[in-house]
């Protein structure tokens, strides 16, 4: 060894040795990883990005052949590409270098310009500057609006005061308490009412189905209901009276504002979520910003066909989907893992089902979705409706994609997963244990309850985590089965029965594909998609993670007994 | 070892000794508990076979023949007809009534079940009718010359609800007029009549020759009312004798046949024959009908057979009249046919009054049965519009009503794998598109570009993924030192439980965008990540010794993340370099233009990188798992006797690896098949057969998840797509069933080394 310690190896060596292989072999580990946590971090980059309040800049623009014009924004992105390509887009150019840099820049006013976004080349830009007065409005139609204040007014009229900011602000808050009671009676009050009506008109169709009722007894059922539809009308109109009063209380208010291009805009009061300015704003009030936003897109409802605003029902629907799912998939994985491994022979059969368990597993989840919409909403659905809900139709009740349905289909997708990850638990209780227990004259389903089912209890929320991690992610089967782009209302509310399983519901996954794919607006809802998706990732991880320290704290768990 | 450890019901000796003590309630739960579980267990195994059986149920109809059945037969109350001869018979929507025209142009409107007449008129006609054609099934403008002119009528059917019950009230209407129209001197023996928006066209054989006029419709602007410019054609000279005489649906083509199947095509706006020729090589026309579209001729002939014949244009060449396909049922003539109202199916009768129920894209024979025995004569045939029904004519003037099931004619395995002559396509192709906006639009259900689609996105993931899932499980398993590889292993495994959702949505809205722009420069990644990595290693071990080996053995992989990284990033920056360089500044116009090749943003590429990546952790997960668990003692062996650890691995590792190796990979294909979110988000989702890498696909299970939501429950195109599901889960289910059979044979192999 000693001799050949200066000796360096000769590249005929050095391939023979087999060493480029196993260099290659690791570069492919590497490439993996790289891989992994590259797009761990491009989702977080993008998504964390999307709610930090950036600086809006005014510039000049000066495009050869086109008349100079002040534009401002916000930077989205830079980047530089080949001069042939600018120059065969027909931009006139004239540079010696081969890129030239262009930035997308986030101009807002879509009232005013039609476009949210425009492409400029640097080097046109000229008199940069951040001025403190920019303005960005969060508004609830029409996206982002960035310009100077000019007044305030109040029906109509200039408000006199020595701060527009501070005034502003202050109606600002009026709006949004205005926004929140009108929100409250339109979705709550006038909601339950409106269900109160469906379900009278639900109860005279009934009566009308019923042949069996004499005509005495339809005649007082019918008084009966036409009552209750009279207090209901009588509430409706009083909240009606309360709704326009409100409305006309929250069209008080409006501001005038430049926009860069010199027009000159009224803007509702009504219509504004936020106005900061950021230029002036200091790193602590930009974090407070930051967490103000990232706090209104969990609890929010979406804006402008989901491109902006927040996630919230898409937050509730998976969740609630995921634990319908749960109560119904547990049950089942694991009597099957406890007859797999417990009481089945060990036979052909036993084989056979083990296969078939697989199998089910390797099935594309398309074939679920298709599978659930034929037979659970088209067969048993409709089945469903023709004998318990027969007033309804035509429109059909549970003869259509629904939560329960979505939740069933879920279930039988993930079914494997929990039976495979029970079994596995079951397998690794020591035999010994089992006859510890039976020798005792336990009966076997009491050594069963006492003494194997709690110990694999760890493995069993193990296969449990895991199925919810892959329902929560899962979105092609969801499709077809329950999801849609905007639920009308939550599955769960204070409306008798409150938890809705014939009701449509959106998911986080189904959001991400339908903002980013379906949208009208993909560029101005890509920030929204790219914070969902993360959101969605780190709660797979945080599932799938923990599934992984249980399995693990499992494993050490039965180590010793194991001989 | 599974086997041994699990416990087997307590024997009949153990349970005698402590009857005592378990009380009847023990006992009972024991037995319940008993139950419910084999009852839990089994009902996994009847889901499985629930999916399978209920895909199953949804498609069988696809493949099933058409059904007939008499439901009744009756001769007409009123004799007033007689002795003039039927022409014409059909039903209405719902096959309530039906309606025939005589030759004294009398309309019958009667029940069609029973006879009973419901309403009946007489066309003002001046004499016996000489000539008569039907516009189309779908649009039934009846057609009747009397000498030069022609009347042009049309059966309605108003319906109303009186007491909650459909009461139909037939009536004729006459959009020209009951003047009729005057289209020649002479007295006309056939007539072919085609309406339009714009215009009115009228084509009639004279005397053995062609004369038409043109009726152009002009709306007057100030009173609205639709006025008529009368154009009288110049019609080419007709050498054959005319018997059969039609005009195609947008006025462009008439097709003249005579009884010898001689024919010529006749261009009707620049009045020329463009085409002629033999329709039969023996025998003799007996029928000349238009296919639904009034784009296919179905040609039959007294040898029994039909043929379907349409205008093709080649490239670059004029339009022909082609025989697409034949079909042949008997020897006998064929005397009647019918063309379907809605679909591409029609009937036919022969002298031995046996009906065939034919489909032509599908090129099936739904059905073949005998309506009659030989002694009657059967003349007239309608089927219903929904093709629920048929009605039938004897020459003694006896009708019978039919109930015909024939729900799904469209599908047959040569439809969906074959290539198939679509009207109006220039030759047989595989062509997916399942619905148009028109009515008489032909479904074309060829799996063949989706299966296409499929298998490519499968191979280019599977391309990507190969390499790179197995040489890591190779390295993970074999190489790597055990605390590198527990914080690894769990990371590329998290991959897996990343939603699709989001690998498609990067794949589409980042990675499409990214290569599309840097696409030399990912292309350079492909080509200079192995050299460099290779140069890096060589640099490595001429490192001096003293550096070297700090580093253990096993961390290659931790010194190569940022060399792989480094690479990545130069690409990437050189790529604008490259793309100035090599490809005048734009590499995708360089491709489209220099190389001919198209260029779509998501493509197959974007699709194989993406799902690559999806499938990367399921086949190195499996893979590690087999090359980890083989024996060390084989390892150590080999090491022993003087192999270098490469050897050791290719020689002794890998073989005893591989029947795992290969499930893995077959789950891998398994799983890169049924993905649908990636491609559906990826790819541009059109049904092209191409295997350019810069084009898109559309595969069965993006497929069934963009068109199921929009299809009519029990359709044909909703079974279809079962039946791509179903192909999708015996795809994936043999697949997997192999890989699980090989990984249990490996397992009892090794488990008792």
């Amino acid at each position: 060894m000693t001799l050949d310690k200066d000796k360096k190896l000769s590249v005929r060596d050095w391939v023979r040795n087999g060493d480029p292989f196993i260099w290659i072999n690791a570069a492919a580990v590497s490439i993996s990883v790289v891989a992994v946590i590259g797009i761990l971090v491009l989702l977080a980059v993008r998504g964390f990005g999307h709610f930090w309040p950036s600086n809006v800049l005014e510039a000049n623009y000066a495009q050869p052949g086109l008349a100079a014009q002040r534009i401002m924004g916000e930077i989205v992105e830079t980047e530089s590409i080949p001069l042939e390509q600018l120059l065969s887009a027909g931009v006139k150019i004239e540079t010696d270098k081969a890129f030239v840099d262009r930035t997308l820049i986030k101009q807002g006013n879509r009232d005013v310009t039609g476009t949210d976004f425009v492409w400029v080349i640097e080097d046109f830009i000229g008199d940069r500057k951040y001025p403190e007065a920019i303005m960005t409005i969060e508004r609830r139609e029409w996206g982002n609006f960035y310009g100077y204040l000019l007044g305030v007014k109040e029906q109509g009229q200039p408000v006199q005061t020595d701060d527009n900011w501070a005034e502003f602000q202050r109606r600002i808050e009026r709006a949004l308490d205005l926004h929140g009671q009108i929100e409250g009676i339109e979705k709550g009050a006038i909601g339950a009412i409106n269900y109160e009506l469906e379900r009278l008109r639900l109860s005279e169709r009934g009566l009308d189905l019923n042949k069996g009722l004499s005509s005495a007894e339809r005649a007082t059922r019918m008084a009966d209901i036409n009552a209750d539809r009279a207090v209901l009308d009588q509430e409706y109109s009083v909240l009606q009276k309360q709704l326009a009063e409100l409305y006309q209380q929250i069209n008080r208010d409006s501001i005038t504002a430049k926009a860069i291009n010199g027009a000159e805009v009224e803007i509702q009061l009504a219509m504004v979520v936020h106005a900061n300015q950021p230029n002036g704003m200091g790193l602590g009030e930009k974090a407070f910003a930051y967490l103000l936003k990232f706090w209104e897109f969990l609890t929010d409802e979406p804006r402008e066909a989901n491109t902006e605003g927040g996630i919230f029902p898409a937050i509730f629907g998976t969740v609630m989907m995921v634990l319908l799912m749960s109560v119904m998939v547990t049950p089942f994985g694991v009597v099957a893992a406890v007859y797999l491994r417990e009481y089945a022979k060990q036979g052909v059969l036993t084989r056979t089902v083990r296969i078939a368990v697989n199998n089910l597993a390797g099935v594309p989840s398309i074939v679920y979705g298709v599978f659930g919409l034929g037979f659970f909403i088209y067969f048993l659905g409709a089945e469903i409706d023709r004998v318990l809900f027969e007033a309804a139709l035509p429109a059909p009740t549970f003869g259509t994609p629904g939560l329960l349905w979505a939740s069933l289909t879920l279930a039988l997708l993930t079914l494997p997963v929990v039976i495979v990850a029970t079994e596995e638990g079951l397998a690794r209780i020591p035999r010994a244990l089992r006859e510890g227990s039976l020798a005792l004259g336990a009966t076997k389903a009491e050594t069963l309850w006492r003494v194997v089912l709690p110990m694999a209890s760890p493995a069993m929320m193990t296969g449990l985590i895991l199925a919810v991690a892959r329902a929560a992610g899962e979105v092609a089967p969801l499709m077809l089965v329950g999801v849609v782009k905007l639920a009308p209302s939550l599955p769960v509310d204070a409306n008798y029965p409150y938890l809705h399983l014939d009701q449509k519901f959106m998911h986080l996954g189904f959001h991400i594909y339908d903002v980013g794919f379906q949208s009208p607006n993909v560029e101005a809802a890509r920030p929204l998609v790219y914070a969902t998706a993360l959101l969605l990732v780190v709660i797979i991880a945080l599932l799938n993670f923990s599934a992984v320290a249980l399995r693990n704290h499992l494993r050490e768990k039965y180590k010793s007994l194991e001989m | 070892m599974p086997n041994t450890d699990t416990l087997q019901p307590q024997s009949a000796a153990k349970s005698s000794i402590f009857d005592d003590s378990l009380g009847g309630w023990r006992k009972a739960k024991d037995r319940l508990a008993n139950f419910t579980i084999t009852a839990g267990g089994m009902a996994v195994l009847l889901a499985i076979l629930l999916i399978f059986f209920y895909l199953l149920y949804e498609i069988i109809p696809l493949f099933k023949s058409a059904s007939l059945k008499p439901v009744s037969s009756y001769s007409l109350e009123d004799s007033r007809g007689a002795g003039s001869e039927p022409l014409y018979l059909a039903m209405e929507e719902q096959a309530e009534v039906a309606v025939q025209l005589r030759s004294n142009g009398q309309i019958d409107f009667f029940a069609a079940n029973s006879g009973k007449t419901v309403k009946q008129f007489q066309l003002p006609l001046t004499a016996e009718l000489t000539a008569f054609s039907l516009h189309s099934e779908q649009q039934p403008l009846l057609a009747m010359a009397t000498g030069g002119d022609v009347l042009l009528a049309k059966p309605v059917y108003k319906i109303s609800y009186p007491n909650d019950k459909r009461l139909i009230t037939p009536q004729i209407e006459y959009p020209y007029g009951e003047e009729g129209i005057s289209v020649s001197e002479g007295t006309i023996n056939k007539i072919a009549v085609r309406d339009t928006e714009e215009q009115l066209l009228l084509l009639a054989e004279v005397g053995g020759q062609l004369e038409g006029i043109r009726l152009v419709k002009e709306e007057d602007f100030l009173t609205e009312e639709i006025l008529l410019e009368e154009e009288i054609l110049n019609l080419p000279e007709i050498d054959i004798n005319i018997e059969w005489l039609l005009v195609g649906p947008d006025q462009r083509w008439g097709y003249v046949v005579s009884k010898r199947g001689d024919y010529r095509v006749i261009n009707l706006n620049s009045e020329e024959i463009v085409d002629s020729g033999r329709l039969i090589a023996k025998g003799q026309v007996t029928n000349v009908r238009f296919l639904l579209g009034e784009i296919s001729l179905m040609i039959s002939s007294d040898q029994g057979e039909i043929q379907q014949w349409f205008m093709v244009r080649a490239d670059g060449e004029p339009p022909r009249l082609q025989n697409i396909r034949s079909f042949q049922g008997s020897d006998s003539a064929i005397k009647l046919t019918a063309p379907e109202h809605r679909r591409k199916g029609f009937l036919a009768v022969d002298s031995d009054n046996t009906l065939a129920v034919y489909h032509t894209t599908s090129g099936r024979q739904l059905l073949s049965q005998s309506i009659a025995d030989a002694s009657s004569n059967i003349t007239q045939l309608a089927i219903s519009p929904r093709a629920k029904a048929l009605l039938t004519q004897n020459e003694k003037g006896e009708f019978s009503y039919w109930k015909l099931d024939n729900e799904h004619p469209e599908v047959s395995w040569q439809a969906l794998w074959e290539k198939v002559w679509y009207e109006s396509y220039p030759e047989p192709d595989y062509i997916w598109q399942s619905s148009a906006s028109n009515n008489d639009f032909e479904a074309k259900y060829s799996f063949t570009p989706l299966a296409f689609g499929t298998l490519k996105a499968a191979f280019y993931a599977m391309l990507i993924a190969t390499p790179l899932a197995l040489c890591g499980a190779i390295y993970t398993a074999y190489f790597m030192t055990p605390v590198v590889r527990r914080k690894v292993k769990p990371l590329i495994e998290l991959m897996e439980a990343l939603p699709t959702v989001i690998l498609g949505f990067l794949a589409g809205l980042w990675l499409a965008p990214f290569i599309e722009k840097n696409l030399p420069g990912v292309f350079s990644i492909f080509l200079l990540m192995p050299v460099g990595v290779l140069l890096f290693g060589f640099c490595w071990s001429r490192l001096p010794d003293s550096l070297r080996l700090r580093v253990p053995d096993g961390w290659h992989a931790v010194l190569l993340i940022p060399v792989v990284m480094f690479i990545a990033w130069a690409c990437v920056a050189a790529s604008g370099n490259l793309e100035l360089l090599f490809f005048g500044g734009d590499m995708r116009a360089w491709l489209t233009y220099d190389l001919g090749v198209s260029y779509d943003q998501r493509n197959a590429m974007v699709v194989g990188v993406a799902m690559g990546f999806a499938v990367v952790p399921t086949i190195f997960s499996i893979a590690e798992d087999a090359i980890f668990s083989v024996p060390k003692s084989l390892s150590y062996g080999s090491l022993a006797l003087g192999a270098t650890p490469w050897q050791t691995l290719v020689g002794v590792v890998i073989p005893t690896a591989s029947p795992g190796i290969f499930s893995a990979l077959m789950i891998g294909m398994g799983r890169a098949v049924g993905e649908t979110m990636i491609v559906l988000m990826a790819t541009g989702n059109t049904p092209v057969m191409d295997a350019n890498i810069f084009e898109g696909m559309r595969t069965l299970a993006a497929n069934i998840a963009v068109e199921i939501g929009e299809t009519e429950v029990d359709s044909s195109h909703y079974r279809v797509l079962f039946l791509a599901a179903f192909v999708l889960f015996l795809f994936t289910f043999v697949v997997n069933t192999i890989a699980e059979i090989v990984r249990q044979s490996l397992r009892k192999k090794y488990g008792s080394l």
